[in-house]
This record gives structure tokens, C-alpha cells and sequence, in this order.
């Protein structure tokens, strides 16, 4: 099989125009990270300070006079600068931070350290990557099977007392997670006691892999259920709404009609066409988790990406801001590209490249 | 002018048929209720409380010395099946004092004040504050009378300044004293801590007991001829107000009134300002196409790219954290969403309609038929979206006040989660701290959602079906 032309410049074109965006969203946190600079300057203001204090107190100058003592903190200044690019200006720094965010050359941070003591945003990053992967990727995917498979189930039953119930229930989901966790949390720590309010481990962390598995588990479902409980009701009366568009089609209508069982008609009729759209929304949903959840993970104390980023937003910490935007736009990018890859390949009524 | 009759009418008749129909669903009128409940609990505080003042009172702690820390709603009784404490103030100005003209010229001075206590359980503080004016610091004496008579000796305090304050509840001394009086009524070791609240208020006996009647203080004082001592003792309850305190002794209420109206406007302009916005910016990039629609697309693929919220906290800190900026920047962060898609598609089709063409025919601008044609047809579908979307906005402050970057004047409902939680509101059973600003939360989510689920389902036949 050959590709044809006009897909692969269908695709050149498309990846072209994504790069573009990319770069232009990266450029523009790397812009509001460092506050235009401003950050630079904090910097240079605590770099000449901790130099003057130095000096001024390290007895091998105490002799000097003080002409003599400006000339030596000048001079270890402008070494400083330069040993950290500070002495080029902001705008040219930002083409090179630019460079380095688009490269995933993330430096070191500023503030942040990982749990082992590095400053290597990567590592720091990579420390918290694991915690939210298999919190909030799980409970994604956890909630995208259980949405979908009961949208489904409830539409087969249209009318009932259940199909009436989440329609009734559905506005339930304009809460958000973080506020059913504060209540999670208000029943099941502070009223029975069962279960922790936070945190990844017990403290002290169990010895035993096997234990330390079961506490970290035990830590994880009051966040999970916040989660599950919060995109439940909508989730299943859209889903269910959604399948009752797509089963009133003549197709489906005709696969009825000749008697098919009714589980061969949802999966094969009402399930496969909707197929794309299905799984672009999770694979959005998972890269999208990847990202962490701020207030979630600041409700639960639990060790994240989120909970990462909330720090470096406060100290602020550009490299670790950057770099943490910058992973989640190349993953937002290289999927989006993908899906529409893909599409355009497989479905015959997207004719993108012309023939 | 003809297109403007038909332009007119025609949407205010549809208005009322909307609004027939709105309140056709049972889900809606409660929601309506609701709302109407909240915009009357928002004038009402905007009338009695207004900003700067709460504000201010919000912020300060001096004006709430008089109130019991952490303290329930009164309400709460309902629950526990008892009486809880109110706070007890009473002052010496109104009693008479008894006087004694010493040989040395100083007067010999002493008050007796009385409450009455009949409630079911201990006081949560004692506090004495002094109100005082002297030339030479004056030595005061302060009996405690119980209702059985007993009269004990609290303390013999050297004022250290004119408004000293005699905090009896942190007094070790006194809680030794009152542990050996115990001891000695009952010959043994009372089952339980003798604080000084217990001390003070309960029967003698092995478990505590409140012992309920008339309670006095007797202060006494030698002072100088010109002296003036005035004192107020303050039996703190643990009870407060419908909406109970905080650990700063701030009434609760104050907050959970003025978050209503800060969590709905903030809701409602970000919605309508999100929304409206984006409409237009949508129309725009349909109607004209070109250049102009491949610029918009672009910067809505960017605006994609750009995690939201990390975005939205570091705009906000660019500038100063004050509910404006951040009303600002959720508008700017929202208008270039992916939603816009969908408008700027239905644009396009409309674009070839006829009476479109007609309109250009006699020569109508390209701003006039955005106005006038184009938009018009597609803002029906367009308002439920906007009123299901003021809950997340309203969920959106809440959250960044949860998380400290909120405005940090006003006093908003995610503020108050947020105090609670760090000073320990899970820990402690604290429920109503945590549960009042929920609930406020909650019920103005609830009403915009159930407006905003009817009217989607008028304006999309589809669903009204289903």
C-alpha cells in the first residue's frame, strides 16, 4: 500500500501549524513564568547581596579598603552573572530558555528541590510524575470505562426509574472533585475514622513493599472516589443521551429489525460509529491527568505534579513552571497530531487531502 | 425599519414562551427559587453590611474580642438535645459599688455582679477585661460566688496596664487551686481534669456536672481618689450566631453573607462576559474567513496547548491578586476556547442563507449583519451554555481562594474551607466551618445548573425528547 501524496503533505501541513502553536504557547509561559524578567532581577538582587555579605565577611579581606572591597565584589558579580547567562539580556534569554523547553533540556530549578536533593527539574519532575500517573491517570480511566459502559447500559433502559434517577442527579457534576473530597474526607476521617485524610503513606512508611503498597492504596481512594463521584451522574446521562441520538439511526433501526441481539446492535451499530469521537475524548482525558489536579492534590496533601506546580507558582520558580507546562503541551501536541493522523487516514469521510 | 420590528418583537415573544416553558420543569422553578433566594440574601447584605465595613471587620481582630473561638451556630442544639452556652458579658458600670473613705485618703472599693447560668455544659473561656484609668497601679481581688454559696478567692492581680485583660482560663494557678478544692469537697480525685471552666461551673462531684443557678464576682480594689476602674467578665459560650466562629473569633456569617454576592457576580459576569466574547470572536472568524479566521484558529490551538489553570494563577500574580484582574484573566484565558469551533461552523452555514444575501443585496454592512442576522439566530443555543457555565466559574474562585491565590480582602466562601482546613477543622470534628461555606457553594452550583439543564433542553429538541 502506498501513502498518497496529498496525505502525507496533509499531514506535513498539520504538523507544521501545531509546532508553530506549540512554540508560540510555550514561548508565552516561558514570558509569564519569569514575569517578563522580573525574575531575572530577583535573582541578580540576591546573588549581589549574598556576594557583599561574603566578602564583607570573610576576614582575608577585613585589610582592604573599601574602594578596593567594591572592585572584588564587582568583579565576583560579573563572574556570577556570566556563570549563569545573567549577564545577556531578558529577551535573549528567553530564546534560549525557548530552545532548552522545546529540546526538554529543563535545567535546574531555582527553589525546588526533588525528595533525593537534586535540582534538576527533570529528576524533580520525574519524582512526581509516578504519584499523579497513578492517581489521576487511573481514576480517568476508571471513570471513562464506568460512564461509558453505564451510559450504555442506562440508555438500553430508557425510561426507567434509574434512566429518570441520573437525569434527575446529573447536575450533581457541576461540583467539583475537590469539593465531594472535602466532604469524602469530613465523613470518612473525621466522623468513622476509617480512612486517611491525606498523604501517600503512613507515617512511619511501612518496611514491607507488600504493606507500603496496600497504605499507599488505602491513601489513594477517598481522592479516587471524589473523582469518580464528581464526573459520575453527567457523565452517565451524557453518555446515555449521546448513545440515544446515535440508536434512533436507520442503521440501527434495520439491525433491530432483523432481529440482531441486542448486545450485537450496541457494539456494533451504536458503539462503532461514535468509536472516534470516544476515544478522543480519553485519550484527551489521559494526557489532560497528567497534568495533575491542583486542588485535589492540595485537598489531599498528595505528592503530585498539581501539588508541584502549586509550589512553584508560589515561590515562583520559572524553570520547574516551564518545564511542567512544557511537558504537557509537547504530550497535548503529539497526541492531537496523532488523533488527527489518524482520522484522516482511516475515516473515508474525512477526505482532508483533496482526490 | 421594517427589520427591526420583526427584529424586535419576534425575540420577546419567544421570551416569553421560553420563560412558559422554563417553568414548565420542576427542576427549573426550583432553581429559579433558589437563585431568587440568593439575590435576595445579596442585596440584603450589600444594604446592611456594606463592603468596606465587612471588609474591615473581616480583617480585624480586635472587634471580635468579645466572641467565643471556634464556636458552633446556636442551632446546633437541635442536634445535641441540650442547651449550649451563649457568651455571658456582664459589667461592673452597672452595679453599685460599696465604698470605704480610708484614713490615707484611698478609697476601698468593691462591686458584686451576677448572671444567671442555667445551660447544659461548660463555658469555653474566661476572660476579665479592664477598662481603667489610675495614677498608681491598682491591686484588684476577684471572688468567684457559686450558686451554692462557695466563695473563692480567683486572684489578687496587679493591674499591668488600663485595659489589662485577666485571661482566668490560661491561669495554672487557679487550675491547681480549683483541682485541690475538688479534692478536698469530695475527698478524692475528681475522674476527670479540673480545668478552670469545670472548676468554676460544675457540682462537686467525681464527674463533671454543670451546676446550674445564679453566679456572682466580687471585685475588690483599694484606689485613689481619682481612679476609675471598670471591668467586664465575659463567660465565653460555645455556641455563636447562626453561623458560628472562627479561630479568630470572626463571625462566620459575615463571610457567608458577602460570599454570596462576591461568588455570584463573580460567576455571572465571568459567564457573560466568557460567553458573549466568544460568540463574537467565533462569528468573526466564520463570517470573514481568510486570514482572519486561520489567525483566531491559531491562537485558539495555543490557547489549547496552554494548561489553564497554571496560566491563569500566573496571570493573576503578573499583575496583583484582586478579584478584577482574576475576573480579567479567566475572560481572556476563556474566549479563544475550543468551543468557538462550533460557532464559527454554524456561522459559515449561515452565511449562505438567503435572507443573508438579501440583506447584503440592499447593501447592509458586514457589521450590521453580524449584529443584526447572524447573531441573533445563534444565540438561542448559546444561553443555556452560558448559565451552565456560571457554576464552574463560581466553583473556579472558590478554588484559587482555596488555594491562597483568591482575592485577599474579600471574605469568599473558598476562603473559609481553606481557614478551616489549616487550622484543623477535619481534625478536631469542626463539621459546620467546613460545611456552611460548602453548602452556600453547592446551592448556588445547584440553582445555575438546574436553570441551565431546562433551558438546554428547550432549545435542543433533540433532548427534549430523550
Amino acid at each position: 500500500m502506498t501513502i498518497p501524496k496529498g496525505f502525507l503533505k496533509f499531514v506535513g501541513k498539520r504538523a507544521v501549524l501545531l509546532l508553530i502553536s506549540l512554540v508560540i504557547a510555550i514561548y508565552i509561559s516561558i514570558l509569564l513564568a519569569n514575569f517578563g524578567g522580573l525574575i531575572d532581577e530577583m535573582v541578580k538582587a540576591d546573588l549581589l547581596m549574598s556576594i557583599t555579605m561574603n566578602v564583607r565577611n570573610n576576614p582575608a579581606y577585613q585589610g582592604l579598603t573599601a574602594s578596593e572591597r567594591q572592585r572584588i565584589i564587582d568583579s565576583m558579580y560579573q563572574a556570577a552573572l556570566e556563570a549563569r547567562g545573567l549577564n545577556t539580556p531578558f529577551l535573549v534569554r528567553s530564546l534560549y530558555h525557548l530552545k532548552n523547553a522545546l529540546t526538554m533540556d529543563l535545567g535546574t530549578a531555582l527553589y525546588l528541590t526533588s525528595d533525593s536533593g537534586s535540582k534538576q527539574v527533570r529528576l524533580i519532575i520525574l519524582e512526581r510524575l509516578p504519584q499523579t500517573v497513578m492517581l489521576f491517570t487511573t481514576v480517568t480511566v476508571i471513570n471513562f470505562f464506568l460512564n461509558l459502559l453505564g451510559g450504555l447500559f442506562i440508555a438500553r433502559k430508557y425510561g426507567s426509574k434509574i434512566d429518570k434517577a441520573i437525569a434527575a442527579l446529573a447536575p450533581t457534576s457541576v461540583i467539583p472533585g475537590w469539593v465531594y473530597g472535602i466532604f469524602l474526607i469530613l465523613i470518612f476521617y473525621t466522623w468513622l475514622h476509617v480512612l486517611p485524610p491525606g498523604g501517600l503513606v503512613d507515617y512511619p512508611p511501612p518496611k514491607d513493599p507488600f504493606l507500603y503498597f496496600l497504605s499507599v492504596l488505602k491513601h489513594m481512594i477517598l481522592p479516587m472516589l471524589s473523582w469518580i463521584i464528581a464526573g459520575l451522574f453527567l457523565g452517565l446521562y451524557s453518555n446515555r443521551t449521546f448513545f440515544l441520538i446515535f440508536s434512533t439511526e436507520d442503521y440501527v433501526e434495520v439491525a433491530r429489525a432483523k432481529g440482531l441481539p441486542p448486545r450485537q446492535v450496541d457494539m456494533g451499530y451504536v458503539m462503532r460509529p461514535t468509536l472516534p469521537s470516544i476515544i478522543t475524548g480519553l485519550s484527551l482525558a489521559v494526557i489532560g491527568s497528567w497534568g495533575g489536579a491542583i486542588i485535589t492534590e492540595t485537598v489531599f496533601d498528595w505528592p503530585g505534579l498539581g501539588r508541584l506546580l502549586a509550589a512553584a507558582l508560589s515561590y515562583p520558580d520559572p524553570p520547574v513552571i516551564v518545564g511542567e507546562v512544557a511537558i504537557y503541551a509537547w504530550l497535548l501536541t503529539l497526541t492531537v497530531l496523532t488523533l488527527d493522523v489518524i482520522y484522516a487516514f482511516l475515516d473515508p469521510r474525512v477526505k482532508v487531502w483533496g482526490g | 425599519m421594517g427589520w427591526l420590528k420583526t427584529g424586535s418583537s419576534k425575540p420577546s415573544a419567544g421570551l416569553k414562551g421560553v420563560l412558559r416553558e422554563v417553568l414548565s420543569y420542576k427542576s427549573a422553578i426550583a432553581g429559579i427559587v433558589i437563585l431568587l433566594f440568593l439575590i435576595g440574601l445579596s442585596v440584603y447584605t450589600m444594604v446592611t453590611i456594606p463592603l468596606p465595613e465587612a471588609i474591615q471587620a473581616w480583617r480585624s481582630s480586635e472587634a471580635w474580642s468579645r466572641n467565643p473561638r471556634n464556636a458552633q451556630p446556636e442551632w446546633i442544639e437541635l442536634f445535641y438535645g441540650r442547651r449550649l452556652p451563649r457568651t455571658i458579658k456582664v459589667s461592673l458600670g452597672e452595679t453599685k459599688a460599696s465604698e470605704v473613705l480610708r484614713e490615707d485618703g484611698t478609697l476601698s472599693v468593691s462591686w458584686v455582679i451576677h448572671f444567671n447560668y442555667d445551660y447544659d455544659d461548660f463555658p469555653s473561656e474566661i476572660i476579665v477585661f479592664f477598662n481603667s484609668s489610675y495614677v498608681e497601679k491598682p491591686v484588684v481581688e476577684i471572688y468567684w460566688i457559686r450558686p451554692d454559696g462557695d466563695e473563692i478567692l480567683l486572684k489578687k492581680h496587679s493591674l499591668r496596664r488600663p485595659d489589662d485583660r485577666l485571661y482566668l482560663s490560661n491561669d495554672l494557678g487557679l487550675e491547681l487551686k480549683l483541682e485541690r478544692l475538688f479534692e478536698s469537697k469530695i475527698g478524692k480525685k475528681p475522674n476527670f481534669t479540673v480545668t478552670v471552666e469545670k472548676g468554676l461551673f460544675s457540682e462537686y462531684s467525681q464527674d463533671p456536672r454543670v451546676l446550674k443557678g445564679v453566679y456572682g464576682m466580687r471585685l475588690e480594689a483599694t484606689l485613689s481618689k481619682n481612679d476609675v476602674l471598670n471591668a467586664e467578665l465575659v463567660v465565653y459560650g460555645t455556641v455563636h450566631g447562626l453561623a458560628g466562629t472562627d479561630h479568630l473569633r470572626r463571625p462566620l456569617i459575615i463571610g457567608l453573607l458577602w460570599g454570596a454576592p462576591i461568588a455570584m457576580s463573580f460567576g455571572l459576569t465571568t459567564a457573560l462576559l466568557t460567553t458573549s466574547l466568544g460568540l463574537i470572536i467565533g462569528t468573526i472568524s466564520g463570517w470573514y474567513g481568510g486570514k482572519i479566521d486561520s489567525v483566531i484558529q491559531r491562537i485558539v490551538e495555543i490557547n489549547a496547548v496552554l494548561p489553564f489553570l497554571p496560566i491563569l494563577i500566573l496571570l493573576t500574580t503578573f499583575y496583583r491578586i484582586d478579584l478584577f484582574i482574576i475576573l480579567l484573566s479567566v475572560v481572556v484565558l476563556s474566549i479563544f476556547s475550543l468551543g468557538i469551533k462550533g460557532t464559527r461552523i454554524l456561522v459559515m452555514q449561515i452565511k449562505s442563507y438567503p435572507y443573508i444575501e438579501a440583506a447584503q443585496a440592499y447593501g447592509a454592512s458586514n457589521m450590521r449583519l453580524i449584529l443584526f442576522y447572524v447573531i441573533p439566530k445563534i444565540l438561542p443555543p448559546v444561553v443555556p451554555g452560558m448559565i451552565s457555565s456560571v457554576p464552574g466559574f463560581v466553583f473556579l474562585e472558590a478554588g484559587l481562594s482555596y488555594l491562597g491565590l483568591g482575592d485577599p480582602f474579600l471574605p469568599t466562601w473558598g476562603k473559609i474551607i481553606s481557614d478551616a482546613q489549616t487550622n484543623g477543622a477535619f481534625y478536631k470534628g469542626m463539621y459546620y466551618w467546613v460545611l456552611e461555606p460548602a453548602f452556600m457553594l453547592i446551592l448556588t452550583a445547584i440553582a445555575f445548573a438546574l436553570i441551565g439543564m431546562a433551558l438546554e433542553r428547550i432549545v435542543n429538541p433533540k433532548l427534549k425528547e430523550l
